[in-house]
């Protein structure tokens, strides 16, 4: 019988990169999970209606007070520091656009970025 | 306290930019054209006055940890509680301690003692920058050293 047991032939690596897109899945969705229930909460926005591609200013209509309330529950939850200010400068030097920060799932994609830098003590 | 031209804090009783946390004192005046309004026969402290002696108590602990590169400004009052009213003539001890500096923005706990005892308390958000005008910088020190604001804060 073959099965999951010492000796078993070594899972092909399609199956390898099939399981680790899921790894990745998971994490992502986690980040987007809390940021939109932080955002839900702090804002009254009905959770249903905010999505990945939300953009949290466009969309939510969530304004820059009260994303600093959003900012610290990520702050906090992620034990980050948002770079606002850089975020701030650099569309208003037109070296970036508000989708690239405030669209959630690019949001996200940040607040991934800077847990991995802390995480790696950079 | 010269309330009419909202010099509200007297003094700085103690600033540890370690622990982030600051003290002070304010003397509520005896008399002032405030109370004649606020109320007439019954004079007590507006409780927008109270939050405002929060906030620039809180204010002074961010300049100390900025090192006077930035000015706060008040941006955000949560949860403020007026627990007991504030007569003329009483001695506030405002204390205010760093819950969370941000990209920008920080956020402070503040509180208002008479006697020892609570009378008002406050969580409060500030947005920060550069100081817009050097008028306001230099304003900002000479009040700084009027209410004995301690230099050598930057040197432990």
């Amino acid at each position: 019988m073959r099965g999951l047991v010492s000796g078993a032939d070594p899972p092909p690596a399609a199956a390898i990169r099939i399981y680790l897109q899921y790894i990745k899945g998971l994490v992502m969705s986690s980040t987007f999970d809390q940021v939109a229930t932080i955002i839900a909460e702090t804002c009254d926005i009905p959770r249903d209606t905010i999505t990945p591609d939300s953009h949290a200013i466009d969309d939510l209509g969530i304004d820059s007070l009260d994303f600093l309330d959003i900012a610290f529950a990520i702050d906090k939850a992620f034990g980050i520091k948002l770079p606002l200010e850089k975020w701030t400068q650099e569309v208003n030097d037109g070296k970036a656009t508000t989708e690239q920060y405030f669209v959630l799932k690019n949001l996200c994609a940040r607040i991934d970025e800077l847990v991995a830098a802390k995480n790696a003590g950079t | 306290m010269r309330i009419e031209y909202f010099q509200l804090i007297d003094r700085i009783l103690d600033l540890n930019l370690e622990e982030k946390t600051i003290k002070v004192e304010a003397q509520v005046p005896q008399e002032s054209t405030i109370f004649e309004g606020h109320f007439p026969g019954y004079p007590i402290m507006p409780g927008v006055l109270l939050i405002e002696s929060m906030a620039q108590t809180s204010g002074w602990l961010l300049l100390g940890l900025f090192k006077f590169e930035r000015m706060p400004f008040l941006a955000a009052v949560k949860e403020a509680k007026m627990r007991g009213f504030v007569p003329p003539g009483e001695l506030l001890t405002v204390e205010a301690s760093l819950v969370h500096e941000g990209s920008g923005y920080a956020i402070t706990e503040a509180k208002i003692k008479v006697g020892g005892k609570l009378r008002c308390n406050s969580t409060l958000t500030f947005s920060h920058v550069p100081f817009p005008h050097p008028d306001l910088r230099v304003h900002m020190d000479a009040v700084a050293k009027r209410i004995a604001f301690p230099q050598q804060a930057f040197q432990s």
